[in-house]
């Protein structure tokens, strides 16, 4: 058995793999089939300053080996969020980043300037939702808005401070770079990227929102390369995600620089995925060699 | 290895496989566990084998505790049902079930109507077991060639109306009619309806013009099935008249009719 113990800054994860934000929403519906103490860590549901009811359905359309997405930050807001669920995934022994997001970089501040006063482990700033009108996405596709989002919520909390880059920018290097000079102590990437399908048959889109989030296996190329470039363009931990369906795409991606990889789509499919994706992961590497998980972050040797 | 530890059985074997219409498979899913939880109106979330990321979700047709099994009667829609429908007794399929919320189950003397429209058909099916002769099962199909089920709820001791859009089979046109008829002969303790939304719609002003209960079942695109990743969005609307989404595979499938945004 491996030690599969990784850490974020200063945060000692029991194992790399954390569900996503947006699959797992506050964890209770995964309890009823395992305890969350298993888990490495919980990003949970991203959460605004108000209540969000969310985008109409359809929400969600299959696609060749994965799935557009378009919730539209449904939420019940983060005062909602400390009273009622906060402290319930605090009890349950294991490393909360908190997902926040929001209409403009004041309300991102003050969302977490709320999560400031509690125990949560560490914030994830969603500067990407590709699904929401205002913010979001706006955030996270230019380096001015970037960096600025990120100062403000910087200097709104001391709490460990990961922003969740987009992939739908012509360089995430330069974003990673700039929410890192603004104060970020982690970057977690990638976001989903932003597709469209249409049914032949209607002429609609499938998504009522016309174009979503694509997400699952067919990404995952996208996300080794561009966790790849972030790693080697800053100094600070990057946790990895993006279409990671097993415990061989985890270790592909902490070699790719990756210091824990947060897992989306393999949930929504299987809501025993995390747990699989754990022990593949302890079990490559067993069969390789490698006695600690943390040893293989930025292992890949390329040509 | 952790997961050894706590993973449900999710694969489960097979029993049969039969073609009931050109696209309608009815298949018997050998597994106890589910069984025995499972209630009518209920829903399993099926995974086709291959490279397909979302599951399917189906409802249940029959609940047999005493054979430990489930039967599911599903239209081929795409390619995962395609592959589903191409099992075979002996194979084995990905199955996370029983999930969602049931139809409530009022006393078997109760006089309830139930209403099926194409696929919404198969989960009356469980009801008409449960209150038999007390019941009258309305069903509707576009023709003959898509009518189902028919022999199983005549069994049942049900009363049964079959309707058809072009007058091939039962009555020519839609269910609305002969549910109209229905509730004037003898007004019903409660409604249950499955089927396309137009229908529902129409069955749901039906019941609140007469002031009759009314559940109806929903179908929405969904994600993981146990209310976590939020897709499978229903516009309702709560006591207070404030309107929100909620959603059809955990709060659902089966809502109060009152609830729903039509």
């Amino acid at each position: 058995m491996a030690d599969l113990h990784v850490k974020i800054g200063d945060l000692t994860l029991k194992n790399p793999i954390i569900p996503a934000s947006g699959v797992f929403g506050y964890g209770r519906e995964y309890e009823k089939y395992y305890p969350l103490s298993l888990l490495g860590g919980i990003a949970t549901k991203g959460t605004t300053g108000a209540k969000r009811t969310g985008n109409i359905s359809p929400r969600i359309a299959e696609t060749p080996c994965g799935m557009l997405n378009s919730v539209g930050l449904q939420n019940p807001g983060i005062d909602a969020f400390i009273a009622n669920e906060l402290p319930h995934l605090l009890s349950c022994d294991t490393v909360i980043l908190a997902n926040i997001a929001g209409a403009t970089a004041e309300e991102c501040a003050e969302v977490a300037k709320k999560l400031d006063s509690t125990d949560v482990h560490m914030i994830e700033l969603n500067i990407s939702c590709p699904n929401v009108k205002q913010g979001g996405a706006a955030f996270g596709t230019s380096c001015t808005a970037a960096a600025q989002v990120t100062k403000a919520v910087r200097e709104a909390t001391k709490k460990p401070l990961c922003v969740k880059l987009s992939p739908n920018v012509t360089s995430i290097t330069e974003i990673a770079k700039a929410v890192v000079d603004a104060g970020a102590d982690a970057v977690s990437l990638i976001n989903t990227l932003l597709g469209m399908r249409i049914d032949l048959r209607t002429r609609r889109p499938v998504l009522h929102n016309n174009m979503g989030g694509l997400s699952g296996a067919a990404v995952f190329p996208v996300a080794v390369r561009m966790v790849w470039q972030v790693a080697n363009a800053v100094s600070v931990p990057v946790i990895g995600m993006g279409g990671v369906m097993n415990g061989e795409d985890a270790a592909e991606l902490m070699m790719a620089g990756a210091s824990a990889v947060e897992v989306g789509t393999a949930i929504v499919q299987d809501p025993f995925a995390p747990l699989r994706i754990i022990d593949g992961l302890n079990q490559w590497l067993d069969d390789n060699g490698v006695a600690n998980a943390a040893d293989l972050t930025g292992t890949v040797k390329p040509w | 290895m952790i997961h050894d530890q706590y993973t449900e059985k999710l694969s489960f074997p097979v029993r049969s496989m039969t073609k009931l219409t050109e696209t309608i498979w009815s298949m018997v899913i050998e597994c106890p566990s589910v069984a025995e939880q499972a209630v009518p109106g209920q829903f399993v979330h099926l995974l086709p084998e291959g490279d397909f990321t979302l599951r399917r979700p189906i409802s249940i047709c029959e609940i047999d505790r005493q054979e430990g099994a489930l039967r599911l009667v599903f239209e081929v829609r795409g390619k995962g049902t395609a592959v589903l429908a191409a099992l075979k007794p002996g194979d084995t399929v990905n199955m996370l079930a029983p999930l969602g919320h049931g139809f409530t189950l009022l006393s078997r003397e109760s006089r309830v109507i139930l209403v099926g429209g194409g696929i919404g058909t198969p989960p009356m099916l469980p009801l008409a077991k449960h209150y038999g002769e007390n019941a009258v099962m309305i069903s509707g199909f576009r023709s003959e060639q898509q009518v189902i089920l028919q022999a199983d709820f005549a069994e049942t001791g049900t009363e049964t109306i079959l309707c058809t859009d072009d007058g091939s089979a039962g009555v020519k046109g839609l269910v609305t009619v002969p549910l109209a008829a229905a509730i004037s002969t003898k007004k019903p303790d409660l409604i249950c309806a499955c089927g396309p939304m137009p229908m529902l719609r129409g069955v749901a002003a039906l019941a609140k013009q007469n002031g009759i209960p009314c559940e109806v079942s929903l179908e929405e695109r969904m994600g993981c099935g146990i209310g976590a990743c939020l897709v499978c969005a229903c516009q309702t609307v709560d006591r207070n008249g404030d309107t929100q989404f909620l959603h059809v595979c955990k709060n659902g499938p089966v809502f109060n009719a009152e609830e729903v945004v039509w």
